[in-house]
């Protein structure tokens, strides 16, 4: 009796704004026209993905006191372009970054909800917070939160989401002309929240949707980041998409979920992925190096040096040895509100470690940028490409992965046309959509109606 | 005067229609009220009588037949959609008509909701708008938290949200601008994505919030999406005059109309704007029937049912397509540019609104017989405004605060 193989998960990231996406391709489109949107979303729907995926920022990256000007710049507001999407889309899952530092519950829960209702079922919410002052400069709320109160904040806030989406138990509309009876609880939607950061109270506004909530997503990754995704989330974009480091992390998350009361199968565990799909192995390696040196211009080099050194590099050449002064150490001031800078802890080390480097290797700034940024997750032919990906998810490396093509909108194409052919061949990867809800596409069951209090 | 200037025609979307009772009415669908397909129905319907635009009633509480508490009613509708997602979820099922959700601005970040417009801009090509309203409503104010319901005189109440609501919609305005055009560049020598020199801050400071900019959305295709206000006495008409492009007014006859223009007016000259950037249409509840009779049975009908008559802030007409068709052409003749029409009961009211009121219209050489092409703006007659950040433009109008 042979054991049906295990099912890969893929949803597709719309380009993000960051040196990935290779904007100066001539392929590379529009990232704001909305016909970039339905292009990429069709695909996915067309290779039967899970979902899409867009991210969020809520202000312009800047560097050195001036909005950085290398990467494609300016995207669209999530809520518009997904209920837009389920205009165009039938089965897609339509996930997307909120924050919850910069947003109330109130209207963020109606805001899900309504996406749940507009598409039958297929919301998704990627739950983040943020704590930087440079991005409350756009907010009223402007302040910032302390580090170690913004997983409390993250978790709060989402836990009076779900109180307002379990407000109403999906009965509560009769709508029935003859004997007049609308609603059949005169409290239908009757809400009263208090803690530390919100003290809220009323009627929530918008009846249960298809899901009842959106599939929750979350990509912390610390200590606190894990337990928090162990005991709430849905699914988890984790950043650790390597072999040895998403098996260790997969490990970890999956054995987090028992003290929850929850059983592995209830957390999907999804890395980001890039691909570069070749002819051949041989073919996809050249191209993968031709898109790294797209991806790191001179210009780029430099300023991916400014975020480990935390301080001007302009004066220095591209092609030329690695800067002689040391990086300031301290506070990262030099790209505010930017996650990966804030993360560097040991810019003396890195620097050390990349000035060995170079000198073993006799790198210029820009070839060295190249050596160390990340090398594409999957490089290779078609066939390589299924193969391996089926491994990682055999091997529990995840459940599947959120696609991240460096062309837009038309990077997933290929894929789409010649790898998932493959894995539906296998019998790893579905031909048709099964079921009508995001819940249904990642295999979770659906949620429990709350009883009335 | 009332041929050659072109006459405005719009409808107000709202559950199952603005009466109360609305639901319960043979032809009503009050099982899909929460469903994308009704929504989208009502609006190609609209598009095919050839109307400006849709406004889609939005609110952050549950509906209440009480004003500043909830009640705990069964026979009515209760429970609604986000307008600006079913605005965006209407709009690449739509070619032509502008879609204008309410959105309350009293609780909400004018950043997110600007970019949130932008965005409607662009997934409509070019159609989309805000009707702005304020709230003074202590529920609303309960599901926010953030700020004590403020129980002073009406009067002071209104001045303070209608400034917070100017402000407001001056940093949407800003943002809206803070990208020049030609802002993208895509300049492959220089690995430069954009010019930064035309991204602009918009360092808003103000009484309720500062916002330093730029928007992370680019301009949007008509520059300036189009901005409505509903309003009914001089606080309300002073904020329209100064930040919005529709004023949405109740007179309940021709001169009563005249006399809101005049006032509309004089504001808008005092801070600068020419009259014709304002346009001023009069909202009406419309009970139609084929005969007058049945127009007045259907009415009597539904109030029978709510309990006692319908009462609006806007003026009532029940009656024939032909005899609303005769009224806007009176009110026209006084100086309205139009009427945002209240369809009394959905889908009925707004059927016959497409199928007998406009080609009423049409016969009278009152309205369009066709589409022309071009944006919500370009319809409204108000073109693509030049940026007030670009070289050479004029600076738009300072902040209130």
């Amino acid at each position: 009796m042979t054991e049906a193989r295990k099912q890969i998960h893929l949803a597709a990231h719309f380009p993000g704004v960051n040196n990935t996406t290779v904007w100066s391709d001539p392929a590379g489109g529009s990232h704001i026209e909305f016909s970039s949107f339905i292009h990429l979303a069709q695909t996915a729907e067309r290779a039967k993905f899970d979902f899409f995926f867009l991210a969020e920022g809520l202000r312009l990256r800047e560097q050195g006191g001036q909005i950085y000007d290398l990467d494609v710049v300016g995207r669209p507001d999530t809520f518009t372009v997904l209920s837009a999407l389920a205009a165009v889309t039938e089965h897609l899952g339509l996930a997307g970054t909120i924050n919850s530092t910069f947003n109330e519950p109130y209207e963020v829960a109606r805001q899900f909800a309504t996406l749940d209702h507009l598409s039958g079922g297929r919301a998704a919410w990627n739950v983040v917070t943020s704590w930087d002052a440079f991005t409350g400069e756009n907010f009223r709320r402007a302040g910032f939160l302390a580090q170690e109160d913004r997983y409390r904040r993250a978790s709060q806030f989402m836990l009076t989401t779900w109180e307002l989406f379990d407000s109403w138990r999906g009965d509560d509309i009769v709508a029935d002309a003859a004997s007049g009876v609308f609603l059949n609880d005169p409290d239908a939607g009757a809400f009263s929240h208090r803690d530390d950061q919100f003290d809220i109270h009323g009627r929530f506004n918008v009846p249960r949707s298809p899901q009842g909530r959106p599939v929750i997503f979350q990509a912390g990754d610390s200590e606190e980041g894990r337990e928090f995704a162990a005991a709430t989330a849905d699914a988890i974009f984790t950043r650790h998409s390597g072999y040895s480091g998403g098996r260790a992390f997969y490990a970890d998350i999956k054995a987090r979920l028992a003290k929850f009361g929850r059983r592995p199968d209830q957390l999907v565990v999804l890395p980001a992925a890039t691909f570069v799909l070749g002819d051949t192995d041989a073919e996809a390696e050249e191209m993968s190096r031709h898109v790294r040196a797209q991806q790191v211009s001179g210009a780029t080099a430099i300023k991916l040096l400014e975020q480990v050194w935390n301080r001007d590099l302009s004066a220095y050449d591209p092609d030329g040895p690695l800067p002689d002064v040391e990086p300031r150490v301290g506070e990262a001031t030099i790209a505010p509100g930017r996650a990966s800078v804030r993360m560097n802890k040991d810019p003396l080390g890195t620097a050390r470690q990349w000035r060995e480097m170079a000198e073993a290797k006799g790198l210029s700034i820009r070839q060295l940028m190249i050596e160390t940024s990340a090398r594409q997750s999957f490089v290779g032919s078609a066939a390589t490409m299924a193969e391996k990906m089926e491994r990682f998810v055999a091997d529990e490396v995840c459940d599947g992965f959120i696609l991240v093509p460096h062309i837009t909108p038309g990077g997933l194409d290929r894929f789409a046309d010649e790898v998932v052919p493959l894995l539906q061949e296998r019998g790893t990867f579905r031909t048709e959509y099964t079921g009508a809800t995001l819940r249904d596409h990642l295999g979770l069951a659906p949620l429990p109606v709350p009883p009335r209090p | 005067m009332s041929t050659d200037t072109p006459l405005h025609l719009a409808v107000a979307l709202d559950g199952a229609g603005w009466h109360p009772a609305a639901w319960r009415e043979a032809s009503a669908q009050p099982g899909d009220l929460l469903d994308p397909s009704y929504w989208v129905g009502l609006v190609q319907t609209a598009e095919a009588g050839l109307l400006d635009f849709v406004t889609l009633e939005d609110s952050l509480a549950l509906q209440s037949s009480r004003n500043n508490t909830h009640d705990q009613r069964t026979d009515l509708v209760r429970g609604r959609l986000d307008s600006v997602m079913v605005a965006a979820r209407v709009a690449p099922l739509t070619e032509h008509i502008g879609l204008i959700p309410s959105v309350t601005v009293t609780h909400t970040e004018p950043f997110h909701l600007s970019k949130a417009i932008a965005t409607l801009d662009y997934v409509s090509q070019g159609r989309a708008g805000v009707r702005v309203q304020v709230s003074g409503r202590p529920q609303e104010a309960a599901h926010f938290g953030r700020r004590q319901w403020e129980g002073r005189p009406a009067e002071e109440i209104s001045r303070k949200l209608f400034a917070e609501a100017g402000d407001y919609v001056e940093v949407m305005r800003r943002l809206w601008d803070s990208w020049e055009d030609d802002a993208e560049i895509r300049d492959v020598a220089t690995g430069r994505f954009v010019d930064r020199e035309k991204l602009h801050y918009i360092d808003f400071n103000g009484r309720w919030f500062n916002v330093k900019g730029p928007s992370i959305t680019p301009r949007p295709p008509q520059g300036q999406p189009v901005v409505a206000a509903l309003a009914h006495s001089s606080v309300p008409y002073r904020f329209a005059a100064e930040q919005a492009d529709i004023v949405l007014a109740t007179p309940t006859d021709p001169a009563g109309a005249g006399v809101i223009i005049e006032e509309v007016r004089r504001y808008q000259r005092e801070a600068g704007r020419p009259d014709a950037a304002v346009v001023i249409l009069a909202d009406l509840v419309v009970f139609l029937g084929a005969t007058q009779q049945q127009a007045e049975d259907r009415k009597t009908r539904m109030d029978d049912r709510f309990g006692h008559p319908y009462r609006s802030d806007a003026p009532i007409f029940t009656g024939t397509p032909a005899a609303l068709a005769q009224l806007i052409g009176e009110w026209k003749d006084a100086g309205i540019q139009g009427f945002r029409l209240r369809p009394a009961g959905l889908p009925v009211d707004l059927d016959l609104i497409v199928s007998d009121v406009v080609p009423e219209l049409q016969r009278r050489s009152l309205f369009r017989t066709a589409y022309g092409p071009g944006t919500l703006r370009d319809r409204m007659g108000w073109g693509r405004p030049a940026n007030r950040y670009a070289q050479g433009a004029n600076v738009g109008p300072k902040a209130t605060a």
